[in-house]
């Protein structure tokens, strides 16, 4: 009887999907709301986990393609000991040459020849010198906590799940250097004794329910990418944690062409967002530098932000509606008006939750059509005070292009210590920035009392044109800024001579689209760079903050200062490599990233020294003026600071919250309170 | 086991002493004199020398005008301009006109031609009046890395107005980088010759503009825009002025908030802080002091005035000790004192008042550094005769000074004093020639050692007196030099004899009162109470003066002189205090009077009571004195101030005031709980 009542509705609602696409969405105006009833149809319907791979193929061709890049067993495709792609990884080959694998990025397959010299003059590293880290994960974990009558309700819910000691260890970090280097040296702690994948919103409201009902701890996962400790178990928890893994709730639900919105499920990496809608000529323009494996989930839930957020904004901006299961109900809005005067945002206590309240499953984010142009461009500053100042009036100005970002002397010579083999010097103009890099790797470190004599002989091999651009510019000094510009090509052109024409102003030389276009593909992979030092017994990790305008460069020269005497008296034997950039700008201040590694041959426990410095650069930061995080988060790394940041009764508001909300801690990562 | 405690205690403090003594043995083997080889050199050829002195690392050099007109334009600057246009309603033009004004008549600017001039000159006239002048070459290669690292502020003793030439002819010598002093604008009405200062790299400052916005701003500026880029080391002195009695004054914050400015707002990484301390074995304006002491007006500073003190050239002032103290890092001062994020809030170039905690950590840093000055300071034997001479009037024998000297020595030396002591020298030769140094102090007549005017005083008049308490202050102005050296121990010693306890807590309450009575009058550092206990106590146990035993502390037999010397030092201040805290009490005086008035007619109060003979010790004509006395009643809140129109007014609160004479008569007070639970 029961079950007969229950089976109409879904019928009903299937055929609805099927209904909705067949019609391609986004091409008539019924689009918006026939995709609406698909989205519960699909809800209900993957329920059963049985119902949910028949669905997939439909949903492929239809509103969204139901397949994300990231599988259930992640580690087939990603590392289990370090960043990204397991095919992706910077080596060096048998000549001692750098390299990087693989072929999904513009990089790879190429041949660095100055790594290996930026590695030993910049870190005192040597080839010989390698660590020998575990070649595979160490599975001799705890065993699972999970009493029967759970494990009864569970298999009852019919959503996959997994005990496999892989599939916990890889779920039990994120990509903080302290939780790589454990993976690497096979040390366990505390891990999640389940991992489930629902897949769709409903999966999660009953496991949350099931989780209340058995007291069992649950750890939201999305894409991983946390850099905050915050998917770190609590060590003394005993409860039975549930990893809920939300990669496979990777659906674009609809699109609405008229309101320019999409309903995504929030377990969908950035690429896939970005690729799907791609497909229909949208874009939600958020990307953050982990965007290939972060999720949207994972945005709201940490505040995320994107390098081109000056066109599109930050996560905070895109948002039109978010779907939340937590423990108390469902919380979301009622309507998706783009402004309201409804008390205190609600919204404003999901973003930036941590995982602490509940599992964020369905997103209304904004998107917009997919730039008609795009164009890159570089321009050297003399130093870095003047190109904070350019950035500055860029901002005051409020002509910033989608992404402007201001790179110091020791990054910029590190991005061009990477340049590739096939770019030589007989190339074109356009290579001076990596030639005049190239020199200063050369020149900065090995060569420096024949500073003149090598330069004059290097700058007559170039064009008289360069020698008269660059004089007066102390390679050890200048400093280069890369931009990103997007929109219609005219707007583009005419911002671009904006901007050129500001930096001029403060001395700034236009230094080419491939120097700025080099810069922007870094991006993405100058994470993997970390697991390359930490074989050479390198250990990094990058942190960042946000500034007003007037103590940028303060800052910046304080916390570079402090990293370095801090590595002196904790006894680090090795000039640490401390180097920062302006990565974004806002009306009233900027977001700094600051770089921070150093050889640690040596020293017994490197660890505990490196989370000391850390420790105190971010005190630094704070005393000078910078916050807590810009976007990164707060996790369980920089909580200690959150009263000092927000006051006791800013914590108590969301300690108030969280009681309501959670009063059982079933969301009990401990991130942020 | 609680008897154990107060013997784990001195064990301590044996350690950190004996430490503190071997430095201060070696001390004395590094200083160099810098006159020997200006003796034996060519002058002229020594100021035309190379001069390249080491720079701040992140220097970009600019000349002082450039510096002058960044300052103008700063922010902060242009705020305050802003500001005052919107208040006074006069154009902001005329404002800034004004401010550039008053950096002109500020700024310093430094030329090679002046400053070799000056070392010319300099090397002749110190050639002349100095003996030697000793340095300690270490302190110098601290001092100069310590520039090259991060800005650095210099704080040098202040006695004479020979400091901070002698310090820049110093820094020149070593090719460090002259030093741009906060110097008091009465040097400015000098003639050419203040030209020259300012050349020199000296800049000038009102002594007082508490309520001019505009002349704060440009002025703090300008120290924090020089300290900033590290033009030049700052050089100020944190006393403010310099000393008249030869004893440390208390520290002055309002430069040295403005030197902390660029740190606790994050303008530079760190900022090194170089306690110097410069000791005179004769004072140049020791006669001055005396005078200025007991009311002559100082002398306004006049290039005339300077060229009439030729004279002084003649004379012979012995020799200086200039120890340039270890770089203290302004970082570690901070680190978890003073939490910067207060700075935060505000734009950082609007004027604020620094915080409670921000003062709290000036006034215990600036008397850091003044008790770091004292530590380094090196003690004359003239200075040793002094303290035995003044405890001898009218005057003792030759043979007694030589043998009460020789004992001071010794003592000295076990409480830590450096003392310039002649070495291959008979004592009778050191101070036979101490004495001709200070022909104008005291005398010797048939093997009697007197003091100057001594022997004049046939009759008691007021001019008199004036005349012998001249000497007296002179005399005095040497002993206090060795003050600080005994001021814990002697404070225990006192109280030891005023309490005619052997209990521990009764005699930590008696010294607890005693050092809040005196800390105007003596530098102790803020919060540092049981410690100041623990080596006054500890120094006297060391001396064998005093030895535990089972919990209780018992003079020994050969103790007795030295508790007796010691109180008798301290004598002076403890008659004089009484003296001028009874003063208020007495019928005739006024209810309602001002700081001004209280001293004119407390002056004539003890003139006469001098005449009488009711005080033993005229040290207590001295306005210092009578100042910090003053200063102290109303700490006490024995005496309340009041703001009126007229000014400030004081009004005697007499309970409070009757209770404060009775402790410090026979001072006992109950202890607090809270202190004995640390001991």
């Amino acid at each position: 009887m029961a079950s007969e009542e229950r089976e109409q509705p879904r019928a009903r609602q299937r055929l609805r999907v099927m209904a909705g696409h067949l019609r391609r969405p986004g091409t008539g105006p019924a689009a918006p709301s026939t995709a609406e009833p698909a989205a519960t149809a699909t809800a209900t319907a993957t329920a059963t986990a049985t119902d949910c791979p028949a669905l997939e193929p439909a949903a492929a061709d239809g509103a969204a393609k139901a397949t994300g890049s990231i599988p259930r067993r992640r580690q087939e495709i990603l590392k289990w000991n370090g960043w990204g792609y397991r095919d992706s990884k910077f080596t060096f080959n048998k000549k001692g040459q750098g390299e990087f694998t693989g072929k999904r990025y513009r990089l790879s397959g190429m041949i660095l020849p100055a790594l290996k010299e930026w590695m030993e003059k910049s870190f005192g590293a040597s080839l010989e010198h390698k660590t020998t880290p575990r070649t595979t994960p160490n599975l001799d974990l705890p065993l699972s906590i999970l009493n029967e009558e759970c494990l009864k309700d569970l298999k009852y819910l019919n959503i996959p799940f997994s005990q496999d000691p892989e599939d916990r260890l890889i779920r039990s970090h994120g990509h903080c250097l302290h939780e790589i280097f454990a993976l690497r040296e096979g040390k366990v702690q505390r891990v999640p004794d389940v991992v489930i994948w629902p897949s769709c919103h409903s999966d999660v409201v009953k496991i949350v329910q099931l989780a209340s009902k058995h007291n069992v701890c649950i750890i939201p996962f999305g894409g991983g990418t946390s850099v905050s400790d915050a998917l770190e178990c609590p060590t003394d928890e005993k409860r039975t944690i549930v990893s809920l893994d939300t990669s496979q709730m990777n659906r674009i639900m609809w699109i609405d062409e008229k309101n320019l919105t999409a309903h995504v499920e929030a377990g969908i990496t950035g690429q896939d967002l970005e690729r799907q809608l791609s497909e229909y000529g949208y874009c939600t323009g958020h990307e953050p530098d982990s965007m290939e494996f972060s999720s949207l989930g994972g945005w709201v839930a940490t505040r995320a932000s994107g390098m081109k957020k000056n066109i599109y904004g930050n996560i905070e901006d895109l948002i039109v509606h978010i779907k939340m299961v937590t423990p108390r109900g469902v919380v979301e809005k009622s309507c998706q008006g783009p402004r309201m005067s409804t008390g205190p945002d609600i919204y404003h206590f999901i973003m930036g939750s941590e995982g602490t309240l509940g599992v964020v499953t369905e997103v209304t984010i904004k998107m917009r059509p997919l730039p008609e142009y795009q164009k890159y461009g570089s321009i050297v500053f003399p130093d870095f005070e003047s190109g904070v100042a350019c950035l500055r009036e860029v901002a005051r100005q409020r002509c910033a292009p989608a992404s402007i970002r201001l790179m110091d002397n020791t990054q910029f010579q590190f991005g061009d210590a990477k340049h590739g083999d096939e770019e030589s010097c007989e190339n074109s103009n356009n290579v001076k920035i990596i030639f005049i890099g190239e020199w200063i790797v050369w020149i900065g470190h090995a060569l420096k009392p024949q500073v003149a004599s090598i330069f004059t002989s290097f700058l007559d091999g170039l064009k008289k044109f360069y020698i008269t651009k660059f004089k007066g510019f102390d390679p050890n000094e200048l400093c280069v800024t890369t931009l990103l510009f997007e929109g219609a090509r005219e707007k583009v052109l005419q911002q671009e001579k904006h901007v050129y024409d500001i930096a001029a102003k403060f001395g700034g030389l236009a230094a080419g689209e491939d120097n700025g276009q080099r810069g922007y593909m870094l991006t993405f992979v100058i994470a993997y760079i970390r697991d390359l030092g930490m074989d050479y017994y390198i250990i990094g990790e990058s942190f960042e903050t946000s500034v007003p305008w007037d103590r940028v460069l303060d800052l910046c020269r304080n916390v570079k200062e402090k990293l370095v005497k801090e590595c002196k008296e904790k006894g680090v034997q090795f000039l640490p490599l401390a180097t920062c950039r302006v990565t974004q700008t806002y009306d009233a201040g900027a977001c700094v990233y600051f770089y921070f590694a150093f050889n640690y041959r040596g020293i017994s426990d490197p660890i505990s020294v490196f989370e000391q410095i850390e420790a105190s650069a971010r005190e630094e930061i704070l005393e000078n003026g910078g916050s807590l995080s810009h976007h990164h988060g707060v996790g369980k790394l920089r909580k200690r600071w959150l009263k000092e940041s927000i006051s006791d009764v800013g914590v108590g508001m969301l300690k108030s919250v969280k009681k309501y909300v959670d009063p059982n801690n079933i969301f009990g990562n401990r991130n942020l309170l | 086991m609680s008897h154990m405690a107060p013997n784990t205690m001195a064990g301590t403090t044996v350690d950190s002493l004996y430490s503190q003594k071997d430095t201060t043995l070696n001390k004395r083997e590094r200083f160099e004199d810098l006159m020997e080889e200006r003796r034996q050199s060519s002058d002229l050829r020594y100021a035309m020398r190379c001069y390249t002195p080491v720079v701040y690392k992140d220097l970009v050099p600019r000349t002082p005008s450039a510096l002058r007109s960044v300052v103008l334009k700063s922010d902060p600057v242009q705020y305050v301009i802003k500001q005052l246009a919107k208040e006074t309603g006069e154009s902001p033009d005329i404002i800034s006109d004004e401010a550039s004004d008053i950096l002109e008549k500020m700024g310093h600017s430094l030329r090679l031609s002046i400053v070799r001039f000056f070392a010319f000159t300099l090397s002749k006239i110190f050639k002349m009046l100095f003996h030697k002048v000793h340095v300690n070459e270490e302190g110098i290669q601290k001092l100069q890395q310590a520039i090259q690292e991060y800005p650095v502020v210099v704080l040098p003793s202040h006695r004479s107005y020979i400091d901070f030439l002698m310090l820049s002819y110093i820094m020149y010598t070593y090719d460090l980088s002259l030093p741009v002093i906060a110097a008091g604008m009465d040097f400015m009405g000098m003639k050419i010759v203040g030209e020259m200062l300012r050349m020199s790299g000296a800049f000038f400052i009102r002594r007082s503009f508490g309520g001019d916005k505009l002349y704060w701003a440009v002025f703090s500026e300008y120290v924090k825009t020089i300290l900033r880029n590290g033009d030049a080391p700052v050089e100020f002195f944190l006393e403010g002025t310099r000393s008249r009695t030869g004893k440390s004054l208390m520290p002055k914050l309002g430069l040295l908030n403005i030197a902390m400015e660029p740190f606790l707002m994050g303008e530079v990484f760190d900022m090194y802080l170089v306690p110097i301390s410069i000791s005179y074995e004769r004072i140049l304006e020791e006669s001055l002091y005396a005078h200025e002491l007991l009311g002559v007006p100082k002398p306004k500073e006049s290039t005339s005035g300077l060229l009439k003190a030729r004279k002084i050239l003649s004379e012979n002032f012995g020799s200086i000790h200039v120890y340039f103290g270890q770089p203290v890092s302004v970082r570690t001062l901070a680190t978890g004192i003073v939490r910067r994020s207060h700075y935060n809030l505000l734009p950082r170039h609007i004027p604020r008042k620094p915080s409670e905690g921000v003062h709290r950590f000036l006034d215990a840093i600036g008397h850091r550094l003044v008790v770091l000055q004292q530590k380094n300071m090196v003690i004359s034997p003239w200075v040793l005769m002094a303290t035995v001479i003044i405890q001898n009037l009218p005057g003792l024998t030759l043979t007694e000074l030589t043998r009460q000297t020789l004992w001071l020595k010794t003592i000295a030396e076990i409480f830590g004093a450096s003392i310039d002591w002649p070495e291959n020298v008979t004592p009778d030769k050191v101070i036979r020639s101490s004495l001709a140094l200070r022909h104008n102090i005291v005398k010797t007549i048939k093997n009697q050692v007197v003091l100057f005017q001594e022997d004049v005083l046939a009759e008691f008049t007021v001019e008199m007196i004036f005349k012998h308490t001249v000497s007296v202050l002179m005399c005095a102005s040497y002993r206090n030099q060795i003050l600080h050296v005994f001021v814990r121990p002697a404070l225990v010693a006192i109280a030891f004899q005023n309490t005619q306890s052997c209990k521990r807590e009764d005699i930590f309450g008696c010294f607890s009162y005693l050092r809040e009575v005196f800390s105007d009058e003596f530098v102790f550092l803020p919060g540092n109470l049981v410690k100041d206990f623990d080596e006054g106590l500890y120094l006297l146990m060391k001396s064998g003066a005093i030895h535990m035993s089972q919990a209780d502390l018992h003079m020994s037999e050969k103790g007795n002189t030295t508790i007796s010397f010691l109180s008798v030092m301290f004598e002076p201040f403890l008659e004089g205090y009484q003296v001028i805290f009874k003063y208020p009490l007495h019928p005739e005086f006024a209810d309602d009077f001002t700081e001004k008035s209280f001293i004119a007619a407390f002056r004539t109060y003890a003139a006469e009571l001098i005449l009488t003979g009711a005080i033993k010790y005229n040290e207590v004509l001295s306005t210092d004195m009578q100042n910090n006395a003053l200063a102290a009643l109303i700490r006490l809140g024995a005496v309340e101030k009041f703001k009126t129109a007229e000014g400030i007014i004081c009004k005697v609160n007499k309970q409070t005031l009757g209770r404060v004479v009775d402790m410090l008569a026979v001072p006992r007070i109950p202890v607090k709980n809270a202190a004995v639970a640390r001991l």
